[in-house]
Parts: structure tokens; C-alpha cells; sequence
């Protein structure tokens, strides 16, 4: 298995589970889709692994390595390419300065501070440029471009790290249902290309059963579902969302996109109501 | 109104009448009790202050008259001595400023309770707040007794002023950042120093040169009292011409102070405009 995760919890201050005994495995190259209703623990759970929110109790393995309870988490945390919702790029940077801080985690120090990256990085972060299909936009600033073409600087600077494994947290879900399709469909493309595994929270259920085919639900921070992702039926969603018709999920339409202008609402707890 | 399709003016709906409900007395008693004690502030420093002397403006308007006058016959037959004292003035501020946002920065960020641990932050803090209670002055006169007279005493009183000041406003944008940026920096595995250099620093760039210009601005109106205590530029002729009772001299002094300072704030404004 590339990640294993064993029994992981995460208590918030509060005193609420955010996760409670979380055991999960995903071996090289696949992809997993998390779904689960807003505060079921998805993002806490991908915060866990590499470590951004530090679990209370539990252990994560990635390729044999243990990740908890280290002290050299530079080493693991570059071997996690990790993508967020809001993309969290430095907005006054270039695109190409964006992308290469992907390698802060491999070059010394006195490099990065210089912002003298070795040739090789440089020609890296050319090629993955061109790969998300940004190329033409190298040096202008992050602020300077949409939603989408963000969202693929951010993929590219996760690539850069040359990762085992892709930690992405609610790709879409700050973008236009096309948009959404398509950096959906990049990320499914590099993994397969490059053979990483990846775990992807997903708030549209939809559009994680399109790309995705091994889903896991979340449920109160406990995993409920781990499975096939046509093995969504209404009567899973049920134990996942709880409550609620799902039976109009089944009049699914590919073309939806177009027209559907309901698409870039969040969804909360009728993730299909929108797409039927 | 031929529209037929529009509203009828007439309808009305019944709004369900309520009563609105008044502010409790003590609310509007916190207003009159503000003033009141504004009122009795000042009737407290009234004698102390010597605001029974006001009638000494009228009173002695002879030497009024004779300030005003000299004024419209301002004597600038050593106007090259000023304006080489007022350049001298402006490069000590330039020192003086240079010097505190060089090692404004590091303090700033250590003072920053989103990137230090409060243990360090607080008494950072406390320190910061000594460096900015005393006034300009005030260090002069010990920088005066420390390093002798002349400018440099100018520029360290400038300096440790300023240095509180900077540390301040510096760590206040710091501490107003969009964490996101920055988490997407931690999660490439880079250190600490790579976190606040490239998540970081870039936000805060444009306040930090902002405060930067407007400080500079302020420090060559300090930089013209220094002199009064020996610490070099135009302050020390200017307070000698007025001891002396040379009131033309005086007043072309004066009017070259506010020229340069007028230059230097609609200078250093223009830039600001061009880099927020």
C-alpha cells in the first residue's frame, strides 16, 4: 500500500471528533474520491495526513514511512503534492515563481532565498507548465488569471515536488461546473500519466462518480462507505448525507454542464438536486 | 400609466404593526456621560496647562507683530548654509529610517502572533513599546551624551524611535495576511524561513513600502528638531537664529523646512500611489 492510514482521530479543542478512528489504504496510482456532508471531516482528514492539522491519535504510513509522530516532516510533506479549493497560490508572485516554490522542499536554503533554483527545476517546472497548458502565461502574476487557469498553477506546483502521492481538497468547488470538468479531468489525466495515487474531496457527487471510480464516504468522521463508485446507491447516500430523495440522481445528464446554472452553488446536503 | 402590467400604486400591504422598541436609558446615558467626562478632562488641566494665559497672545501683540513681519521679510542672504543644513536633515532621516526597516523587519515578524509563539511575541512586543514611548528628542539627547554631537546622534535617535515604530505597523500587516498562501507554501515541505519569504513577505510588500515612505516623510519633520539638542541638520541654526532674535533669518529657515518637507511628502505620496 503507497498510504495507510490506521485509526486516525482528530479532536478539535472543542472536544468533537473531527475524525474518529479513520483506517483507510489506497495503493500506487489510484485515485480516491472522499465525499461526505460539510463537517463530516474530509478536509481535516486530508490536513491529517500530511500533518497541515495534527491528529490527536492514529498513524499514517506512506510507502512504509511513517509520517505521525516525526520531526523531519520537510521530507515527508514533499513527497505529498497537495491542491486546495481556494488554490492558495501567492497571488503577488509570478506564475513560474508560484510553481517553483514547489521545490522549497528539496533545494537548500541560501537557493531558495536567492531564488536561484537549479536548471533542471526550472526546465521541470517549464515542461509541467506546458502539461496543464500555461505556458503562455509563465510570468504574469497569480492574480492575474481566472479561476481555473489558478487552480492549474496550483496542480502544476504540486507536480513540481514530484510527489508519490496528491492530497487535493474540494478542487471544483470554487469554479464553474465546465471548469470544474476539466481540472477534474487534468488531475485524473497526471496521476495516470505519472502513476500517483491521489485522495480527492468531493463535495459534487456527480461529478466524482464521472472521473472517479473508488469512493469513500464520511460520515462524523467516520468512514461509512469504501467502494465502487457506481456502488453509490440511494440507500448509501442515505447512510452518507443522510436523509433525502436520491432517487433523481439517477436521471444523471452529461451535457448538464452547459446549461445548468445551479452548478457553482455549493451544494451542502443535496450534492445531486442540482445536476438532476 | 398605461403599463396595465404594473403594480397598482393603490395596493398596499398590511405590515403587522409592531412596536419599535426604545434604547434602555443606560445606553443613552453612556453618550452624556462621555461628554461629561470629556468636559471635566479639561477643566482638570486648565490651570496646569496655563489656558489662563491665553490673553498673553493679545496681550503681547507686539512681539507678535514683530515675528509676523519678519515673515514677510524673510532674509535668505545664507540660503545656501540652509539648504545645505536642510539637505544634511534629510539624509539623516534617510539613515535613521533605513537603518529601522532593516532591523524593523526581523523584530516585526517576530512580533507577529500568527508566525512567532507568544512567548516570544509578548516581551518583543513590550520592547517595541519602550522603543516608540520615548520621543526622537529624547534619544537624541542621550545619543548626544553617548556617541557627541553632530548628525549620527541624529540618525541612532531616529533609528531606535523608529525601530519601535516599524516593528509595530510591520507586524500588524503581517498579522492581517491570508493564511492560505502560506499553508500552500508549508504543505510543499518548505521551512520556516522559506514560509514567511515566500508566503509571507510577498503580501505584505506593498503596506510594508507604503509605511516605509509615509515614515520617511514623518522622520525629515523629526530630523528638523534634532538639531535643537545638537544632534545635527537645520534644527540647530534654526534655533540659534531664534535665540538670537534674528527673525528674518528665522523665518527663511522656516520657509525652506517647508518647502522640503512639502517636496519630500508630494515625492514619497507619488511613489506610494504607484507601488499599492
Amino acid at each position: 500500500m503507497l498510504l495507510t492510514i490506521e485509526g486516525l482521530t482528530k479532536r478539535y479543542g472543542t472536544g468533537d471528533a473531527a475524525l474518529n478512528g479513520v483506517d483507510l489504504a489506497i495503493p500506487a496510482g489510484e485515485v480516491v474520491g472522499l465525499i461526505g456532508p460539510s463537517g463530516a471531516g474530509k478536509s481535516t482528514l486530508i490536513r491529517c495526513i500530511n500533518r497541515l492539522v495534527e491528529p490527536t491519535a492514529g498513524r499514517v504510513f506512506l510507502a512504509g514511512d511513517e509520517v505521525t509522530g516525526r520531526r523531519d516532516l520537510r521530507f515527508m510533506r514533499r513527497r505529498m503534492g497537495m491542491i486546495f479549493q481556494e488554490f492558495a497560490l501567492v497571488e503577488r508572485l509570478t506564475v513560474m515563481e508560484n510553481v517553483l516554490s514547489g521545490r522549497l522542499g528539496y533545494v537548500p536554503y541560501w537557493r531558495s532565498l536567492l531564488r536561484r533554483y537549479p536548471a533542471a527545476d526550472v526546465q521541470r517546472a517549464f515542461a509541467t507548465l506546458d502539461r496543464v497548458g500555461l505556458l503562455d502565461h509563465v510570468d504574469k502574476r497569480a492574480d492575474a488569471l481566472s479561476g481555473g487557469q489558478r487552480q492549474r498553477v496550483g496542480i502544476a506546483r504540486a507536480l513540481l515536488q514530484q510527489p508519490d502521492i496528491l492530497l487535493v481538497d474540494e478542487p471544483t468547488a470554487s469554479l464553474d461546473p465546465k471548469t470544474s470538468r476539466q481540472i477534474m479531468r487534468l488531475i485524473c489525466e497526471v496521476c495516470a500519466e505519472r502513476s500517483l495515487a491521489a485522495v480527492v474531496n468531493m463535495h459534487d457527487v456527480a461529478l466524482a462518480q464521472m472521473f472517479l471510480s473508488r469512493i469513500v464516504g464520511l460520515r462524523q468522521g467516520r468512514v461509512v462507505y469504501d467502494g465502487p463508485s457506481n456502488g453509490l446507491t440511494p440507500e448509501v447516500l442515505t447512510v452518507i448525507y443522510g436523509e433525502e430523495d436520491w432517487t433523481r440522481s439517477a436521471q444523471r445528464d452529461d451535457d448538464v454542464a452547459d446549461e445548468d446554472v445551479h452548478g457553482a452553488r455549493p451544494h451542502g446536503r443535496e450534492p445531486l438536486a442540482a445536476v438532476g | 400609466m398605461t403599463d396595465t402590467t404594473a403594480p397598482d400604486p393603490n395596493r398596499t400591504i398590511a405590515t403587522p404593526s409592531v412596536t419599535v422598541p426604545q434604547h434602555p436609558l443606560s445606553r443613552r446615558m453612556r453618550g452624556w456621560i462621555g461628554w461629561l467626562l470629556l468636559i471635566v478632562l479639561l477643566a482638570w488641566s486648565w490651570n496646569a496647562a496655563e489656558m489662563f494665559r491665553v490673553s498673553a497672545l493679545l496681550a503681547d501683540w507686539r512681539n507678535m507683530a514683530e515675528f509676523g513681519a519678519a515673515f514677510l521679510a524673510p532674509d535668505f542672504h545664507d540660503w545656501d548654509t540652509y539648504l545645505a543644513d536642510m539637505v544634511v536633515t534629510v539624509q539623516i532621516a534617510l539613515w535613521g529610517t533605513a537603518l529601522a526597516v532593516f532591523f524593523g523587519i526581523p523584530f516585526a515578524i517576530l512580533c507577529s502572533s500568527n508566525i512567532a509563539p507568544v512567548w516570544i511575541v509578548q516581551p518583543l512586543r513590550r520592547m517595541m513599546d519602550a522603543c516608540r514611548a520615548i520621543n526622537e528628542i529624547v534619544f537624541a539627547l542621550m545619543f548626544v551624551v553617548a556617541v557627541g554631537l553632530g548628525p549620527f546622534a541624529g540618525v541612532m535617535a531616529l533609528f531606535v524611535h523608529n525601530l519601535g515604530i516599524f516593528a509595530k505597523l510591520f507586524s500588524e500587516a503581517v498579522e492581517a495576511i491570508d493564511p492560505r498562501p502560506v499553508e500552500g507554501i508549508r504543505a510543499t515541505g518548505a521551512g520556516r524561513l522559506q514560509e514567511v519569504i515566500f508566503g509571507v513577505i510577498p503580501q505584505v510588500m506593498p503596506l510594508w513600502s507604503s509605511f516605509t515612505l509615509y515614515r520617511l516623510e514623518t522622520n525629515v519633520r523629526s530630523a528638523t528638531t534634532l538639531g535643537i539638542v545638537g544632534a545635527g541638520g537645520i534644527g540647530q541654526t534654526l534655533y540659534e537664529s531664534i535665540r538670537s532674535f534674528h527673525y528674518a533669518e528665522t523665518a527663511a529657515q522656516v520657509i525652506i523646512v517647508i518647502l522640503a518637507v512639502i517636496a519630500i511628502d508630494m515625492a514619497s505620496a507619488r511613489i506610494r500611489k504607484i507601488l499599492v
